[in-house]
Formats: structure tokens, C-alpha cells, sequence
């Protein structure tokens, strides 16, 4: 008997496949994809596209909570980056000119990075916890995308700056490759280098960590970083996609649905052990999911209702009590050997 | 000081027969405790003998599997805390649980404040607080924030609160541990005073003369098994450390050479640590390890030896005293830096502070070469795999295999791992913390003989070990400490096991040799 369904990622992955089936049933066309003027359209790939934001957000806090940490930060750090972005674009005599694309993603990239480094020092330096010292910028960061953008919703007509979000490259939308970028980043240098084991002993156990060596600080510090950069790009393909930076709806409760995908990828939030692939099918399973509501026509006051629902069983079958429950089922019941305990007399 | 309490008063509490079995571990067997009115009884006995959980049964926190408990005559079985405080049993822990941000006469009459048509009479609740604090001869506002004091007098509130429980019976685990000289003198007024007006007092302590200072009686436990029951005045210390300790049969004799091996002390040591020391956690004290020296630290738990290797190793920051390493000053504030000079040291906490439990024995043992490599430098597959192959060869790790994870390996097998993960950093220094604690006799067996085995091959090692044959077997020099202070050194070719438990047993000003 194989056991793959004891493999990590074998929920996840039957969760997602049991969502788009039901799609598939549901909406015939859902797995059809259509070839147009050389560029690939459909309901999956819109998934794909759509998933950009949340995907990139998603990897840093895996890595965040691989640490025993969390970001709450993240969606505003993303209404600031976009903040950032669209000033420059703004401010600039040539709006639709490549180079200030670049300048302003640049920036914006720059001051998320420096928002993550701030929420690494609160945590790593300063040893505020982790949902303290991100809600501080949780709170300030759409302040200060306001105080950016001078209290509007600054909107630009550039081009450059539209393709990010819905441009193609070769057949795929652009920020397909955006996410599948930030993918191959985080896994090549978590995995090929040790910073992903040292992380997870870091996570595991601080103190054992510590005594061996470790830099402690330094790896906790950098997953905020990771996570505050991550988000800053993320904030941008938002504001492309809507061609505005909208300092109050950016990465609205993008916080909730990133740590949502890391947990429903198996990532424990205590900590430690984590999965890239993991918080790739999370992320996967909530867009597809929103897909999901979308068409069937669930009232979008119960769809938050629907939604739950389903997350409970995900993150159910994913628990220990459920799983012991299959495995007792699953196992022929045989006599369990009550071990003798040792007995060790000492004179008296 | 010591009162002779009348046998015939019948006892407050007569626990009889008390076993209490853990997954695994049988905590207490058959373990029988008598406490007297107006007695201060001291249970003593090493880590794992069964003190707090003897504490425990009394203070309902467990529940025995066997056994009886009467409590002022009335049998009684304790499913609760709250049953075991109506039953008049109040306990003051180390870590004081009181409200910190209440006020002194809060926390004293919490529960019980004086109210008048509904509200609180706040008035009365100051005077009623005073009123118990002066009958313990404390003078404090109640109206200052409780966090606003020192852990000392946080205790003693904690104290006079059990007196407005009535308490009969006042369980102090480890109060003094925090504490001063002048702070321990307060309490000790405090528990006398207790105990003249017919509080029986349970103290758990870990220092010698304090337990002789103030205990009527003391109970000896080992190994969750009762040792024996003896007058203060009438136990002489290296007794009742021999009863703590107990003597282990051992079929390592053949070892012994090691401590009579020579050691050339005239050249640099590797180690020279000089008047290294921390407020409240360990007076100044000097150390020196030579090229190829195991230098062994003796001292009963708290008596300081842990303390003084987690200053050498950076583990806790010194605010005393300096260090050198073959003669060179070096700054050992953090780990990393100690690492870099090449000393390792293996924590007593093994599970706390050693394995990273939830990855393999693999990762485990690479951890300190890659954390000195830095994560950008990952070691090479075939590497790691060689060198893991290696040393679960040659430390005998079981199961042997490298992707076990270690959390499930048994204790002496993780002990063997953390071996590997310090040796495999090639250190000059090793520093090993009760390596050999809580481990089946054939593992324990194994790391002595690596010990030796390193040590004569030009290693230099720092033993400690509860169990002082085994500082016996192993170290050339012992390096004995009590009450947070190295109170000498030994020629392990000078002393045997008795002369050892007296010199860290009694009194002495020098050396002995």
C-alpha cells in the first residue's frame, strides 16, 4: 500500500483538484483555454494571473512564520509601495517613458524593503513580538500612503507601468512570471543554500539554535526583509492592475489570506518546518476558491460564509485529531503492547 | 537555630505509599511523607528525584495513581488546586504568581476584600493588609504597586496572603533562588515566625547551609524513591549528600587511568578565566584548562557549575572578569563568538537547549559547521553525508540512521548527537553539562569513553556531572562549587569519592589536599 495521502502535500493538492473539478462540472468552458492574437486566455489562467499578489505576499510570510514571526504589515506595506510607485510616475514630465517605470518600481521596491527591515528590527533587534511590532505598521503604513499621495487616489495612464498586471509575455500574462520568479527565488535560496535549514532551526528551537551558532537575529531579521520586499512588488502589480494607488483598499486583509495560504499549505504556525510548494497550492486553493464564488453566483454577503466552509475542511483533514481518526480507520485495530514500565528500586 | 519538634503531634499531613507514573517513568514509588505542625521540613534530593512532583500530588496539581493523602486527619483526594487550597494548602512558587499590577493590599485580600453595600470598603482592605503584613513584621504601603518591589518582598506578600487563607500548611519551592543575603535573612524571619505560631512549612532549596539554617527535619529523595527521613540535627552533610547522590556500581573502572593521566601545566592554558562571575548568579571565580586537561566542576544543582560554563561560553553575559584563550584576551559575549575560539559547550537542558527536535539527526549534527560556515556556504551533499556517516559510526548513534528525526531518538542517543554536532566543529575546548543525565548505563558508558578517548588525544573538556564518580573517573582536576561559588580545587589523585562529598559538603576555607 503506498501512503501517499501521508505525503505533506497530498491535502492541499487533493483540495485544489476537488475545487477546480467542481468548477469543471459546474462550468464546462473552466478548463478550456483559447488561444488569441498569440496570447493564452481562460479561467485558469486569469487564476494564475490574478493569484500574483497574494502569491509573492504569501512566500514572505512563510518564511516570517517559518521563524516563529508574523507579518501583519504586508498589505501596507503594498498600498505604500504602490503609493511610492505611481508619485514617481506622476511627478514625472513623461509618465509613459520606460526608464521612470523602472525609476519608480525601483523606489517603491527600495521603501518596502526598508519597511521590512524596520519590522525585522522591532522583532530581531528589539525582541518586540512579532504581531506587535508588524501591527505598528499595519496600522501607520496606509497613513502614510496617504500622506504620499496627498490624501487622493493618485491615477496614472502609462503603459509600461499597465503591462506588469495585464501585458503579456510570450503567451502568458506578465505577472505569471512575476510569481513564478519569486517562486524560483525563494526556493533556490532557501533550499540550495543552508539559509532554509537554518531557518527552520531557528523556528524549531531559538535558544538550541542560538547556542550552536547560529545568527539567530541576522536570518530573523532578513525574513522580514523578504516578506516587506515581497510585498512592495505585490503592491505593485496591484496598483498596475487598477492603474491608481488606492492607499485604503490595497492588499486589503491581504495579511489574512497570505497567512491562510502558508497554513493551508502545511506550514505550522509555531513555526519551523515550512513548505514552498505548500504556500504555492495555498495560495492556488484561495484563488481558485474566489474563482469559485465568483461564478456561482454565491451572494456576496454570505460568500466570506462560503468561503470559511471550506477553509475549515481543508484545515481540517490537515489536523492531527482527523488524521489520527483516518489512520485508526484505515489500520487493521491489533492489541496494543502495554510497555512494562522500569521499575528502579533504590535502597533506602 | 534548630527546634526540636515533638514526634507525638499528630501530623498535618501524612501522605503514604504516593506513586505517581508518567508515560514512560514511574515519578514517584510508593514514596511516604509525614509533615508535622510548626515544623519546617526540607525535602532534598537531585534533579528528577521526585521533589516537585511530590509537591505536586500534595498541591493537587497531579493526581496520584496510588496512595493515600490526610490532611489534618481527613482523608482527602485533590482533583484541583482549589481543593488542596480549601484544604488549607498554600504554595509561594519561584516565579511568583500574584498580580504584578495590583496593588500590595489587593493582592493580599484578593478574594477576600471587606465590602460595605455592595462595594468594595477599601479602607478596611488596607488595614486588614497591613494588619497581616505587620503580623509578619513587614512594613510595606499596600497601596504600592506589587511590581513596584523586588522578588523578595513579592514573596513575602505572596506569603502573608497564604496567612489570610489560613494556610496550615506553606509549600516555599525554591524561594531563595533569586534572593540575597539580606533578603534570604527577611524570610527566614518570616518563616520562623510561621512557624512559631503552628504553620507546618515545606522548604525546597538547593543550598546546603540554608537548608541547615532553617529545616527542622529533612526528607531525602532518588529517583522518585523516599531515601530516608532524618532530624536536621542529626543528619551530617555528607550523608545526606551521599543519600542525594547515591553511589552507582559501574563496570568502568578501567577509565580511572584517565584521571591519573599527567598533564603538562606549564605552558599557555587554552582556557584562563579570571574573577568571571555575574550578580546574583555566581561570585567571581577563576578557571584554567590546559591543552589535553578534563577539568571537572562538582556541586550539587544551583551550586553555581552550569552558571559558570554558560558565563565562559557566552550563553549569559558576564559582568565580571576576563578571559583569555592561549593567552590572547578574547571577548566571549554571545556563542558565536566562543565558537570562533573554538569552544563548544553541550547544555545540561537537552531538549530546551540542544537538539532542534523536529529535524533529522543529519541536519542536527551538520548544525554547528553550518552555522559556522554561515548559510551561504551549505556543505556538500556528499559531504555532510560522509561526515554524518562517520560519526554515527563512531559514537554508535540508534537507530543509524541519518534521516531520523531526533525528537524521536532516545535520550542517550540524542546526547550522542549533540556529541557528534560539537566534535564535527573540531573544538579545542569542549564543554559538556551533564552529558551524561537521564540516559540508559550503556550510552552513559559510551560518552565517558569518548571523553577519555578525545581528552588523550589533545582535546581539553570541561565534565559536569551530578554523579561524582564519574568527575572522578574523568577529571584530572575537580573544580568544586556550592552556594554559587567555587569554593576550591582538587587533584583528582588526592581525593576519593568520600573526600569529594566532604569537601563539597562542609565547610572548608582552601584546599584540602
Amino acid at each position: 500500500m503506498t501512503r501517499i495521502w501521508k505525503h505533506r502535500l497530498f491535502w492541499p493538492s487533493a483540495a485544489l483538484l476537488v475545487l477546480i473539478t467542481i468548477n469543471s462540472i459546474a462550468r464546462p468552458r473552466f478548463l478550456t483555454i483559447t488561444m488569441r492574437d498569440g496570447d493564452l486566455y481562460g479561467a485558469l489562467i486569469d487564476i494564475l494571473r490574478n493569484s500574483a499578489p497574494l502569491m509573492l505576499v504569501a512566500l514572505g510570510m512563510t518564511l516570517v512564520i517559518a521563524t516563529r514571526g508574523i507579518d501583519l504589515s504586508v498589505g501596507a506595506v503594498m498600498a505604500v509601495s504602490g503609493a511610492v510607485a505611481l508619485t514617481v510616475i506622476d511627478g514625472s514630465p513623461d509618465p509613459g517613458n520606460l526608464g521612470t517605470v523602472l525609476v519608480a518600481i525601483g523606489f517603491a521596491v527600495l521603501v518596502a524593503l526598508v519597511l521590512g527591515a524596520w519590522n525585522g528590527f522591532l522583532v530581531a533587534a528589539l525582541g518586540i513580538q512579532p504581531i506587535i511590532a508588524t501591527l505598528v505598521l499595519m496600522l501607520a503604513g496606509r497613513g502614510v500612503a496617504l500622506l504620499i499621495t496627498g490624501g487622493f487616489i493618485t491615477t496614472v495612464n502609462s503603459a509600461p507601468f499597465s503591462y506588469i498586471a495585464s501585458g503579456y509575455l510570450l503567451v502568458l500574462p506578465f505577472a505569471v512570471f512575476v510569481s513564478a520568479a519569486a517562486i524560483a527565488l525563494i526556493a533556490v535560496v532557501e533550499r540550495r543554500t543552508a539559509l532554509g535549514v537554518l531557518t527552520e532551526a531557528v523556528g524549531i528551537n531559538p535558544e538550541a539554535s542560538r547556542l550552536a551558532g547560529v545568527r539567530s537575529r541576522s536570518i530573523v531579521w532578513g525574513a522580514y526583509i523578504v516578506s516587506g520586499t515581497l510585498a512592495g512588488v505585490a503592491g505593485i502589480i496591484y496598483a498596475s492592475n487598477i492603474r491608481a494607488a488606492d492607499a485604503n483598499s490595497a492588499g486589503w486583509l491581504i495579511e489574512l489570506y497570505a497567512i491562510l495560504a502558508v497554513v493551508l499549505g502545511g506550514t505550522s504556525l509555531a513555526g519551523g518546518k515550512f513548505s514552498i510548494a505548500g504556500t504555492v497550492l495555498g495560495v492556488l486553493i484561495i484563488q481558485t476558491l474566489e474563482a469559485t464564488i465568483l461564478f456561482l453566483g454565491v451572494p456576496s454577503a454570505q460568500s466570506p460564509v462560503f468561503f470559511a466552509i471550506v477553509v475549515i475542511a481543508v484545515v481540517m483533514v490537515q489536523s492531527p485529531w482527523v488524521r489520527g481518526g483516518l489512520s485508526k480507520l484505515t489500520r487493521s485495530r491489533r492489541p496494543q503492547a502495554v510497555a512494562e514500565p522500569e521499575r528502579t528500586k533504590v535502597a533506602a | 537555630m534548630t527546634m526540636l519538634v515533638d514526634t507525638e503531634v499528630p501530623p498535618i499531613v501524612e501522605m503514604r505509599g504516593i506513586t505517581i507514573q508518567f508515560p514512560g517513568v514511574l515519578a514517584l514509588d510508593h514514596v511516604d511523607f509525614l509533615l508535622r505542625p510548626g515544623e519546617v521540613h526540607a525535602i532534598m534530593g537531585e534533579n528528577g528525584a521526585g521533589k516537585s512532583t511530590l509537591i505536586k500530588a500534595l498541591t493537587g496539581v497531579y493526581s496520584v495513581d496510588s496512595g493515600t493523602m490526610t490532611v489534618a486527619g481527613v482523608k482527602r483526594t485533590f482533583a484541583s488546586t482549589a481543593d488542596a487550597q480549601d484544604a488549607g494548602i498554600a504554595t509561594v512558587y519561584q516565579e511568583v504568581n500574584l498580580c504584578p499590577n495590583l496593588t500590595v493590599g489587593e493582592n493580599v485580600m484578593l478574594g477576600h476584600v471587606p465590602r460595605r453595600g455592595g462595594t468594595i470598603d477599601w479602607r478596611a482592605t488596607h488595614a486588614e493588609a497591613t494588619r497581616h503584613l505587620h503580623s509578619l513584621g513587614l512594613t510595606i504601603d499596600p497601596r504600592s504597586l506589587l511590581s513596584a518591589h523586588s522578588i523578595a518582598i513579592q514573596q513575602l506578600v505572596a506569603i502573608s496572603r497564604a496567612m489570610v487563607l489560613q494556610a496550615k500548611v506553606l509549600v516555599l519551592d525554591e524561594p531563595t533562588s533569586s534572593l540575597d543575603r539580606d533578603e534570604v535573612e527577611q524570610l527566614f524571619g518570616v518563616i520562623r515566625e510561621l512557624r512559631a505560631t503552628g504553620v507546618a512549612i515545606i522548604f525546597i532549596s538547593h543550598f546546603l547551609d540554608q537548608v541547615y539554617e532553617i529545616s527542622d527535619r529533612i526528607t531525602v529523595l532518588r529517583n522518585g524513591a523516599l531515601v530516608g527521613e532524618h532530624r536536621t540535627a542529626e543528619l551530617p552533610r555528607d550523608t545526606l549528600v551521599t543519600e542525594m547522590i547515591g553511589r552507582e556500581l559501574d563496570d568502568l573502572t578501567a577509565l580511572s587511568g584517565t584521571a591519573h593521566r599527567l598533564i603538562d601545566r606549564t605552558g599557555e592554558p587554552v582556557l584562563r578565566a579570571e574573577g568571571i562571575g555575574k550578580r546574583g548568579v555566581l561570585e567571581p571565580a577563576d578557571l584554567d584548562v590546559y591543552p589535553g586537561e578534563v577539568v571537572g566542576l562538582a556541586g550539587l544543582l544551583g551550586s553555581g557549575r552550569t552558571e559558570l560554563v554558560r558565563l565562559l561560553y557566552g550563553a549569559d553575559r558576564p559582568d565580571a572578569g576576563h578571559v583569555t584563550v592561549h593567552g590572547a584576551p578574547a571577548k566571549l559575549t554571545s556563542p558565536r563568538h566562543a565558537i570562533d575560539h573554538r569552544i563548544s559547550f553541550s547544555s545540561e537542558d537537552r531538549r530546551g537547549e540542544g537538539i532542534v527536535a523536529d529535524l533529522t539527526v543529519a541536519e542536527n549534527i551538520v548544525l554547528g559547521i553550518q552555522a559556522r560556515r554561515g548559510w551561504t556556504r551549505k556543505i556538500r551533499k556528499s559531504e555532510q553525508d560522509a561526515l554524518v556517516a562517520e560519526y554515527i559510526e563512531a559514537l554508535g548513534v540508534r537507530p543509524a540512521n541519518p534521516d531520523a528525526v531526533v525528537g524521536n531518538l532516545s535520550g542517550g542517543n540524542q546526547q550522542k548527537v549533540l556529541l557528534a554536532r560539537w566534535l564535527a566543529t573540531a573544538p579545542e575546548l569542549l564543554v559538556l553539562d551533564e552529558p551524561t543525565r537521564g540516559i540508559d548505563v550503556g550510552a552513559k558508558a559510551d560518552i565517558q569513553r569518548k571523553v577519555a578517548e578525545l581528552s588523550a588525544r589533545g582535546l581539553s573538556v570541561i565534565f559536569i556531572s551530578s554523579e561524582l564518580e564519574e568527575v572522578l573517573r574523568l577529571a584530572q582536576r575537580i573544580a568544586v562549587l556550592r552556594d554559587r561559588r567555587k569554593i576550591g580545587e582538587l587533584d583528582s589523585a588526592d581525593v576519593d569519592l568520600d573526600g569529594l562529598i566532604d569537601y563539597l559538603a562542609n565547610e572548608h576555607e582552601g584546599s584540602v589536599a
